[in-house]
């Protein structure tokens, strides 16, 4: 084992960048295939899925699936707007509090900073299951059962976007801030017009993260959303494989229709999404 | 763009001409802590209703027979939590087993959710042509949400028309696999599904992580004549540390806490056996309509939680 063979770069080299590139394309094909499968399915007729499950090419090529779904009677273009209002809510709310919030304990001296910080840390890892009973009765007592209010606000309570900033706040030179004091700037001032900007990246990545999250959330809007036409596209989904159990076309269109706009979507930004996610297990 | 807006009055810092005082919150301090409860005020306001409020107000649902038939409620101590410490109580049984879901998905996930995304990150660390765009390919599932990989690997482990159990039957396997209705084979299902949808989150993180590692070592160990493996064992593991202690811990409270899969895949069948604590807890409270019951099997499984989180950190900060 410990004897040195003298090292030839091109022969095994070579070999190693072809298995290394084997193994990268056999993980992106056990990703892509199965998505591929589903637009297939999603263009075939009911009968042509039952006879031939696993040909190919659809056979005849069909829009019927599609055809019913934009028929309205599970109206998932109706939950692809709701997910993306209740997503752009409650990313709105957690930018604006959780900037404001963070400017205060990053900056400023108060009567009960350090209770409140240990309040925001002690929450931090309390798990979602703990809220779930009375967050459904405040909601429920504040009207908000069946609304998007229920699927955005509370969610936006948590804990983590106000730490996330106010540890990137902390983190800025503050020779600009002193100066702008200096010229008579105040807090409103320096936080809108110094700090902000300098956050973006911190903004942005606190961003990508909440509308991701909201996006995904399952548990939750399947329990407080109850109307089909209220309904985000995670409840919606799954309301659709109940209906159309049998129907894999139909249940796979729907798939497809809430698939696509988040790839095009992610695929504009995902340098920028991939980085955000990537950048919270560094800091964190 | 770069022109200030007028200011308003007040937000000037400006000292205002005011009687001294001696004690210590004068005037000065007192103004700066109306600013920092203005700016946290928003905040404060959501972080009362929904985390601190139902924090408190739970505990209290799980100390009362709280039920959305009754008009009042009564205080009757620790009955629910002793409900669950008994056997034959009416929640015993099923929370126990769902519990022991949970325990069993966690413990069979978490090695696959953590070992084969940090060998993705291993690949795509190299020099390699194209490395952003597979990147993005493994990312890709991530963002699509619980209920669209739900329907989609329901269609695909379906036993009888399914393309996972077509394609082994065309190399020579069994080709009547119940994927999701029986176990072992639907925690086989639940535990890869959550494998292909999360692969690319924990990868990212971790490929972020190996990208600090700071390159020097690397060199050092191969002077000392390190080979590949030593230098991952010696350089790389050490180096992903801090980074591997998020990822673990995230993925540790993941997987307690999955509900999405099981709910699409297995509806928790086979007979409850991939029922987890969070969708009985759900069930529980939130359909079946016993609030009290289940706000205590909520603390419960939290406490599990905190003390595997503690477990976890403990572990891998005192590794030598």
């Amino acid at each position: 084992m410990t004897t040195l063979t003298p090292r030839r770069v091109s022969g095994p080299a070579r070999l190693r960048r072809g298995a290394l590139y084997a193994a990268l394309i056999v993980v992106a094909l056990t990703i892509i295939l199965p998505l591929v499968w589903i637009v297939i399915t999603s263009f075939k007729t009911d009968t042509d899925v039952i006879s031939n499950p696993y040909s190919i090419l659809p056979n005849p090529f069909s829009v019927d699936a599609y055809g019913t779904l934009a028929s309205g009677q599970q109206p998932i273009f109706r939950w692809l707007l709701n997910s993306l209002v209740a997503a752009t809510l409650q990313t709105v709310i957690v930018l604006v509090t959780a900037s404001m919030g963070a400017y205060a304990l990053a900056r400023l001296e108060f009567k009960g900073k350090k209770f409140i910080f240990g309040l925001i840390i002690g929450t931090l890892l309390v798990p979602p299951v703990i809220f779930l009973i009375p967050n459904y009765l405040i909601v429920q007592n504040l009207g908000w059962l069946d609304t998007l209010w229920a699927v955005s606000v509370p969610g936006a309570a948590g804990a983590f976007g106000i730490f996330f900033l106010r540890q990137f706040f902390v983190g800025l030179p503050t020779e600009i801030e002193e100066a702008a004091r200096i010229d008579g700037a105040g807090d409103i001032r320096i936080f809108l017009q110094i700090v902000l900007p300098l956050a973006k990246p911190a903004l942005s990545t606190l961003a990508i993260l909440t509308f991701l999250g909201n996006w995904n959330d399952f548990l939750w809007p399947i329990y407080v959303l109850l109307s089909p036409e209220n309904l985000t596209l995670q409840p919606g989904l799954s309301q659709l494989q109940g209906a159309y159990s049998t129907h894999f076309s139909i249940v796979m269109a729907g798939a497809v229709i809430a698939s696509v706009p988040v790839l095009v979507l992610f695929s504009l930004a995902q340098k920028q999404i991939v980085e955000s996610v990537a950048s919270s297990g560094v800091k964190g | 763009m770069t022109s200030l807006a007028p200011l308003p009055p007040t937000a000037v810092a400006t000292p205002i001409p005011a009687p001294r005082r001696a004690s210590a919150g004068g005037s000065g301090t007192r103004r700066r802590t109306w600013t920092a409860y203005a700016f946290l005020a928003p905040f404060l306001v959501l972080f009362a209703t929904f985390v601190v409020g139902p924090a408190v107000f739970g505990v209290w649902i799980s100390v009362t027979d709280w039920s959305p038939y009754k008009t009042e409620q009564s205080f009757i101590g620790l009955q629910n939590y002793i409900d669950l410490v008994t056997p034959g109580s009416v929640f015993f049984g099923d929370f126990w087993q769902s519990l022991g879901a949970t325990g069993i998905f966690t413990v069979a996930s978490v090695p696959f959710l953590l070992v084969i995304p940090l060998g993705v990150a291993l690949l795509l660390n190299q020099k390699i042509a194209g490395g952003t765009v597979f990147r993005a390919i493994f990312f890709a599932p991530f963002v699509l949400g619980v209920a669209v990989i739900g329907v989609i690997w329901k269609y695909m482990l379906d036993t009888q028309s399914g393309m996972i159990n077509h394609l082994l039957g065309l190399i020579g396997l069994p080709s009547d696999i119940p994927w999701t209705v029986d176990v072992p084979w639907a925690w086989v299902s639940l535990v890869g599904v959550t494998v292909w949808w999360t692969l690319g989150f924990n990868a990212v993180i971790l490929l972020a992580g190996l990208k600090g590692i700071n390159t020097d070592l690397y060199e050092a160990a191969a002077l000392d004549g390190a080979g590949a493996i030593r230098k991952f064992w010696n350089v790389t593991l050490p180096g992903l540390r801090p980074v591997m202690l998020f990822v673990s811990t995230t993925t540790i409270l993941a997987s307690a806490n999955m509900f999405g899969q099981s709910y699409l895949l297995t509806k928790g069948g086979p007979a409850n056996q991939t029922r987890t604590a969070i969708m009985y807890i759900s069930d529980q409270g939130l359909s079946q309509n016993n609030m009290a019951a289940a706000a205590a099997m909520s603390y419960v499984l939290f406490a599990f939680l905190a003390i595997i989180s503690v477990i976890n950190f403990r572990l891998q900060r005192d590794k030598p």
